[in-house]
């Protein structure tokens, strides 16, 4: 059907010329609605209300509504060659953006903007969150306040409009039975509670609860947690960690707080809890302005319109769906004989231009629910079933490119999944927190990482079950007769047009053949083979050839665990050890090994700290002698123990013309023979006088966020842009650096940094030591026979 | 020494043909050995000549071709005080395995000293000829020139390894008539006098490849470490046929015209890599002769490596110094002496052998002239076979046009980080390209022989050149060429194919194999080398 050939029908004649404002347009109802009256009602204009972000609301009207792929079939009609107006050109005609904000009183809008607003015959307030597990107060600012905040705007200027407020079916609560189209306070199920003190008390709670996370207490235990998940990464990236975790809690203390207040309600949630009260504020305050309320049960994917399957954001079922067919929900609850009530959006759409075209009637507010329950049931078991059958012909493939098979489920009670989820998670965690104290690295960490990911999955699986397992319990009957009524009243032209009868889906074609296909799509499931574990290989190998890319300024590396397998414990011992003979060698070594626990701990707690300690022994030696014996180290100790990988990466860096950086807490002579590969090295230097050295730093050891500093310094001086720079690290505490940088590299993580790493996407290095290389229990130099024996005083005495 | 010398007289190489009776046949694994059966009336082994008898004198023997060279003034007459002499020695690559103290270049470098003390000469300098070889430590320095020698040089830096990256010690001494460069160590051109201390361990050995390859850097190697002059050395063993020796011979005369007086002392040695008695003897005998206690003691040696990882493998082998007896010394002007050393290694090492053969099988040993004290790293492994093994003949190749060589070696992928870091990205990145050497030489070789990084280390630490991994590829180029195929018994399959090679678990399966390219029933031979042998095919 093109745009030149629409017919006379009533309800297109009725909108036809109308100025329309919507609210909640970049959502996936209000996109819908758009489009449909850009493409079906000519000569309508829309404002439509959307918060401005940081782009402003022209720019978010352009990229988040009208780019969207709802749009293509209206686009394709327009952009023809012959067509009158592009579709640039139309909706550029047709469409106006209003900065406003339902969370704000008067929402926020300017006198030209309340004028614009007033002006509009019709006024659809769809902007919600539905968020289910969203914050008490915010889910109180948009859904308790937001309509009776538009139509207090719109009775101060004294517009003329309907307003048009979708609300929520299950504002009627988790409750059995007949659920008719009345305002909720007229149920007798609804108990009454005064929603300006549920407003005060939301707020209240909010400032309860970022009270309470500044407790010392709580402050300490995120502080705990911080460190259990970055390790010693520094003092700002903890308290930067610290502070995100404290949001955080904050956020969770207010989402328990509304699921808790809604349950206490009778409510399955705080979403349909604040719908409930916001319906009641809206009656209570709208003035002069007539109110229509549409009420849809659960929203999903469009039956036809703009074309079958389309679908706007990762909705209700989709998640639930997804990690069913991922093998993850093992079970869910439920009963089978259930009703899901689900409602095409394209179906809702119409339900709204038909109540819009019809106008408002008294009393006002009336209220129309769009449902399909009541006469054209789909039964959980049946949903199950279609689901099942469909994942069975079309699985989703694991990344070893193995079919996923799909559980059966036995609908047992929420309680029990809910327990056998928490146990599988309890143990899990166990598991995660034994790996994450051990000492991991390389492909371990990443072992341990994966244990990571699938407890995260295993808790994103109870959450589905905590938030929606209401809803599959939810045996409520939503009533319909003024949908029929008004379905009745339709000539055959807005029939065929604007479909919104229930009884006209059929569920297992719907199911099977709209809305999963266009579901694993969006949700970008793994529907072949192919490009299994070859995948993950061709990934490491793109980011391989992003960090390589010309473009690219600067690489810098960490030294120890990334470049080598040793560390300065080890280079002290190798030369402290060079001049010793055998017996103080064995001292020596038991020496250090007992002092090993205590530089351990310290070198956990403060690495500069523990660098300074340990540097002390360096008092007294002779510079001449360190000089020359580094020069030996680099043969037997540093090059034995070096990736040559990694080594190569250097060279290869260098090659591409980028600048190479190296940035270690060690010595400065310990790698000076390194010096080839880089054009800089940033090392720890130490003060000498006399020709030996002094033990002490002349600068803060470049480790943690010291190092990310040092870089940012580096890059400043040479001009270099660090987000076209690439760092390599082995450790959370380079977590400064590696988030700097636009290019980071996990080189053998250990495990928390191997789950960072992995969570973001960042290349992750395994690079060893050469096969082949000499194996040395200690790391002891060879005892000096050669040129000058005899004339080189100690390093450390035998004592 | 003279314990273990023999009373009958040694038996000249042999070759075998195979029949029924023939008990399975040695061949060398790497560290460690496998017992094969080679299937019978169309096989045939060729056996490497029993060790000829060492000088019974060698330290007379060497102070007697010190005072009668050969087209020379005796060394004496060639030394007076205020001169610089430079005495320049053979490096670690020979002999091989290192041979049991006093090393040859400790007796006749003390000698030379001794002349040269004697005649009041004070400015002396010791240099390890190693070319783009990596630097000797100072306990292989000590093994080589002995505690007297070392102790007296090296704490005074007159004794050191030559540095062909010194961007102040190198020197041009000019063009050849083919237009190649001729560069020789600084400190060795200005001398009045170059001692060039050799040990010739194969017929390539020596000669002038001592002095214009021993003492020169990349830019004069290059012009005969290269595909085309390896395509065309048939063989590189052979001299006469020797593209790389006419080349070294050219930059030779150059040598002569605008280099140091050279007084050159070559040695060679018998094929007593593994001793007449002890634990390795059973090495260099030949099955059918085994005796009872041979067989149980290479049983049990057998047995003991199997269940030893291979780094304690690889120390247990590091550890032996092969009792090698000097047949010969001669010293004077470089051609003649090199005539007479060559004669002297033929007279050990050359096997007659009548025709070619379908495929040719080898057993690498643990060792080459490239991992002394390191790593056979899988570059080696293909340099020792292709490069080496294939080109010990005479005449023409063993092995016919388009036939199939099955060599038997572990394969690890392994290198050692500090000798052979440029091994690791040449195999690791450029092998994964291309296998081809003139490719590999026309695309990376620069790149790799002018890298700072491998600079550094081969100045520095004990690298091999940046470039070294390719001369290793190219010493197989002229056995590329001419094979059908290459198969690895026993190797590490990965490490088999980056090379181009084929990998398989059993010789029968390697036999099989090779059938698809020399057709059925094939005739085979196997070169029972090390001890070394040198086939002289007609």
């Amino acid at each position: 059907m093109s745009a030149g050939t629409r017919t006379n029908d009533v309800i297109t004649e009725s909108l036809a010329g109308k100025r329309i404002a919507i609210t909640g347009a970049t959502g996936f109802l209000g996109t819908a609605l758009t489009e449909r009256l850009l493409r079906c009602v000519p000569d309508c204009e829309l404002v439509l209300v959307v918060r401005p972000g940081r782009r402003g609301a022209v720019q978010r009207v352009q990229r988040d509504v009208l780019r969207n792929d709802a749009f293509d079939r209206l686009r394709s009609e327009l952009d023809q060659p012959g067509s009158p107006e592009t579709y640039d050109e139309m909706t550029a005609r047709r469409v106006k953006a209003l900065a406003g904000d339902v969370s704000n009183d008067g929402l926020g809008l300017d006198d030209e903007g309340r004028a614009l607003l007033a002006s509009c015959d019709i006024v659809v307030h769809s902007a919600a969150t539905v968020n289910f597990d969203s914050a008490l107060d915010d889910a109180v600012e948009v859904n308790l306040l937001g309509p009776a905040r538009v139509a207090a705007v719109l009775d101060e200027a004294g517009s003329k409009a309907h307003m048009i407020a979708v609300s929520t079916c299950y504002v009627a609560g988790s409750r059995r039975g007949a659920a008719p189209e009345q305002l909720v306070d007229d149920s007798p199920f609804f108990t009454d509670v005064g929603w300006r003190d549920e407003v005060d008390s939301a707020r209240r709670a909010r400032r309860d609860a970022e009270q309470a996370s500044r407790s010392p207490e709580r402050l300490e235990a995120l502080a705990v947690q911080a460190r259990r998940e970055l390790g010693a990464a520094g003092i700002p990236a903890l308290s930067e960690k610290v502070e995100s975790l404290r949001r955080r809690w904050v956020n969770d203390q207010m989402t328990a707080a509304g699921r808790a207040r809604a349950a206490s309600l009778g409510f399955p949630d705080a979403y349909a809890f604040t719908k409930a009260l916001g319906e009641r504020a809206l009656a209570e305050t709208r003035g002069d302005i007539a109110v229509s309320i549409v009420r849809p049960s659960i929203i999903e994917s469009a039956l036809a319109e703009p074309y079958p399957g389309w679908i706007r954001g990762f909705r209700m079922a989709e998640p639930v769906i997804a990690a069913y067919a991922r093998g993850l929900l093992k079970e869910f609850p439920g009963v089978p004989e259930g009703i899901i009530d689900v409602i095409p959006v394209d179906l809702v759409v119409a339900t709204i231009f038909a109540v819009a075209a019809r106008g408002p009637v008294d009393p006002s507010p009336d209220v129309t629910q769009v449902a399909s329950g009541a006469i054209n049931p789909l039964k959980y078991g049946k949903l199950f079933d279609l689901v099942s059958g469909w994942f069975t012909e079309h699985p989703v493939y694991d990344e070893f490119n193995q079919p996923i098979p799909v559980p059966r489920w036995s609908f047992p009670g929420r309680g029990r999944v809910a327990r056998q989820l928490h146990r599988a998670q309890r143990s899990l965690e166990t598991a995660d927190r034994v790996l994450t104290a051990l000492p991991l690295r390389g492909r371990h960490a990443v072992m341990s990482a994966t244990l990571e990911e699938r407890r995260q999955q295993l808790e994103r699986a109870s959450e589905y079950v905590e938030l929606y397992g209401a809803y599959a319990e939810c045996e409520a009957i939503y009533q319909l007769d003024r949908l029929l009524a008004l379905w009745d009243s339709l000539d055959d032209a807005d029939r065929s047009e604007f479909c919104f009868d229930p009884r006209s889906v059929d569920w297992t074609q719907y199911v099977q053949q709209v809305h999963l296909p266009s579901m694993v799509e969006q949700a970008r499931l793994k529907m072949a083979p192919g490009a299994g574990p070859g995948r993950t290989e061709s990934r490491s190998s793109r980011l391989r050839r992003q960090v390589l890319d010309p473009q690219r300024h600067l690489a810098v590396f960490d030294l120890e665990n990334t470049l080598i397998a040793s560390n300065v414990v080890a280079s002290y011992a190798w030369l402290a050890t060079r001049d010793l003979d055998d017996l103080d060698r064995v001292r020596f070594a038991a020496r250090t090994l007992a002092e090993a626990p205590r530089l351990l701990a310290l070198d956990r707690r403060d690495r500069s700290d523990f660098l300074r300690y340990f540097y002390r022994r360096f008092e007294g030696a002779s510079t001449d002698r360190l000089d020359s014996d580094c020069a030996e180290m680099l043969s037997d100790l540093i090059l034995t123990k070096s990736f040559p990988q990694g080594i190569r990466r250097i060279r290869e860096h260098r090659q591409a013309g980028h600048m190479t950086l190296l940035i270690t807490g060690a010595l400065d002579f310990v790698v000076e023979p390194l010096r080839p590969l880089f054009d800089h090295i940033v090392a720890a230097e130490m003060g000498s006088s006399d020709g030996a050295y002094d033990g002490r730093l002349l600068n803060v050891p470049p480790t943690g966020e010291a190092r990310y500093q040092t870089l940012a310094d580096f890059a400043e001086a040479h001009g270099l842009d660090l987000r076209e720079s690439v760092a390599y690290a082995d450790s959370t505490s380079d977590l400064p650096m590696l988030e700097a940088v636009g290019f980071p590299v996990a080189v053998n993580p250990e495990t928390k940094l191997a789950a960072l790493a992995r969570r973001r996407g960042w290349l992750i290095e395994h690079w060893a030591t050469s096969a082949g290389a000499p194996t040395k229990l200690l790391p002891m130099g060879p005892r000096i026979r050669g040129r000058a024996r005899g004339r080189r005083p100690a390093l450390v005495g035998s004592a | 020494m003279a314990t273990e010398r023999r009373q009958r007289a040694p038996r000249p190489g042999l070759v075998l043909d195979v029949d029924r009776s023939t008990p399975p046949i040695l061949f060398h694994h790497g560290e460690g050995f496998r017992l094969e059966r080679l299937p019978a009336g169309r096989s045939r082994v060729i056996y490497p000549a029993e060790p000829l008898p060492g000088l019974a004198d060698p330290e007379a023997a060497i102070r007697d071709a010190l005072l009668n060279p050969l087209d020379s003034d005796p060394l004496p007459a060639l030394l007076r005080p205020g001169m610089k002499l430079t005495i320049a020695f053979d490096d670690i690559s020979l002999p091989l395995p290192p041979m049991r103290r006093p090393d040859i270049r400790q007796r006749v470098i003390e000698q030379v000293l001794d002349m040269a003390a004697a005649a009041g000469v004070d400015d002396v300098h010791l240099i390890a000829a190693l070319a783009l070889h990596r630097r000797m430590t100072d306990d292989e320095l000590r093994h080589a020139l002995g505690e007297r020698v070392f102790d007296a040089f090296a704490p005074q830096d007159a004794l050191y390894n030559h540095d062909a990256e010194d961007p102040d010690g190198m020197v041009v001494l000019g063009r050849t008539d083919h237009d190649e460069l001729v560069t020789m160590n600084r400190r060795a051109a200005e001398s009045d006098l170059l001692v060039y201390v050799n040990i010739n361990l194969v017929a390539m050995d020596g000669g002038w490849k001592s002095t214009a390859t021993g003492l020169a850097d990349y830019w004069s190697l290059r012009h005969h470490h290269n595909v085309h002059t390896m395509e065309h050395s048939r063989s590189f063993m052979d001299r006469p046929r020797s593209e790389l020796h006419r080349s070294n011979w050219r930059q030779g005369e150059v040598i002569k015209a605008n280099g140091p007086p050279i007084f050159q002392i070559e040695t060679t040695v018998n094929n007593n890599t593994f001793g007449h008695d002890g634990p390795l003897a059973v090495l260099q005998k030949r099955e059918w002769e085994w005796s009872a206690r041979d067989r149980a003691s290479f049983m049990a040696m057998h047995a003991g490596l199997k269940a030893m990882p291979p780094a304690a493998c690889r120390g247990v082998f590091g550890r032996w110094l092969a009792p090698y007896e000097m047949t010969s010394v001669q010293a004077g002007a470089v051609e003649p002496v090199h005539e007479s050393t060559t004669a002297n290694v033929l007279a050990q090492h050359l096997v007659p052998v009548q025709g070619q053969t379908d495929v040719l099988t080898m057993g690498l040993p643990y060792i080459c002239p490239y991992n002394v004290n390191s790593v056979m790293n899988p570059i080696l492994v293909m340099c020792l076979g292709l490069g080496y093994f294939f080109n010990l003949y005479r005449g023409q190749p063993l092995v016919r046009e388009g036939g199939v060589v099955i060599m038997s070696h572990p394969t690890r992928w392994e290198f050692h980080p500090v000798h052979h870091p440029s091994y690791i990205d040449f195999f690791e990145q450029l092998l994964a390209e291309t296998t081809d050497p003139a490719e590999l030489e026309a695309k990376y070789e620069a790149q790799f022989a002018t890298d700072e990084w491998y600079v550094h280390l081969y100045r520095t630490s004990y690298a091999y050149h940046g470039v070294h991994p390719f001369y290793m590829w190219y010493w197989g180029a002229h056995a590329l060429q001419w094979l059908g195929r290459v198969i690895v018994v026993g190797g590490d399959p990965r490490a088999v194919r980056r090379m181009g090679f084929q990998p398989a678990s059993t010789l029968s399966d390697a036999l099989e194999m090779a059938s698809d390219v020399v057709g059925p029933s094939p005739t085979i031979t196997h070169v029972h080398n090390p001890p070394i042998l040198m086939a002289d095919v007609e």
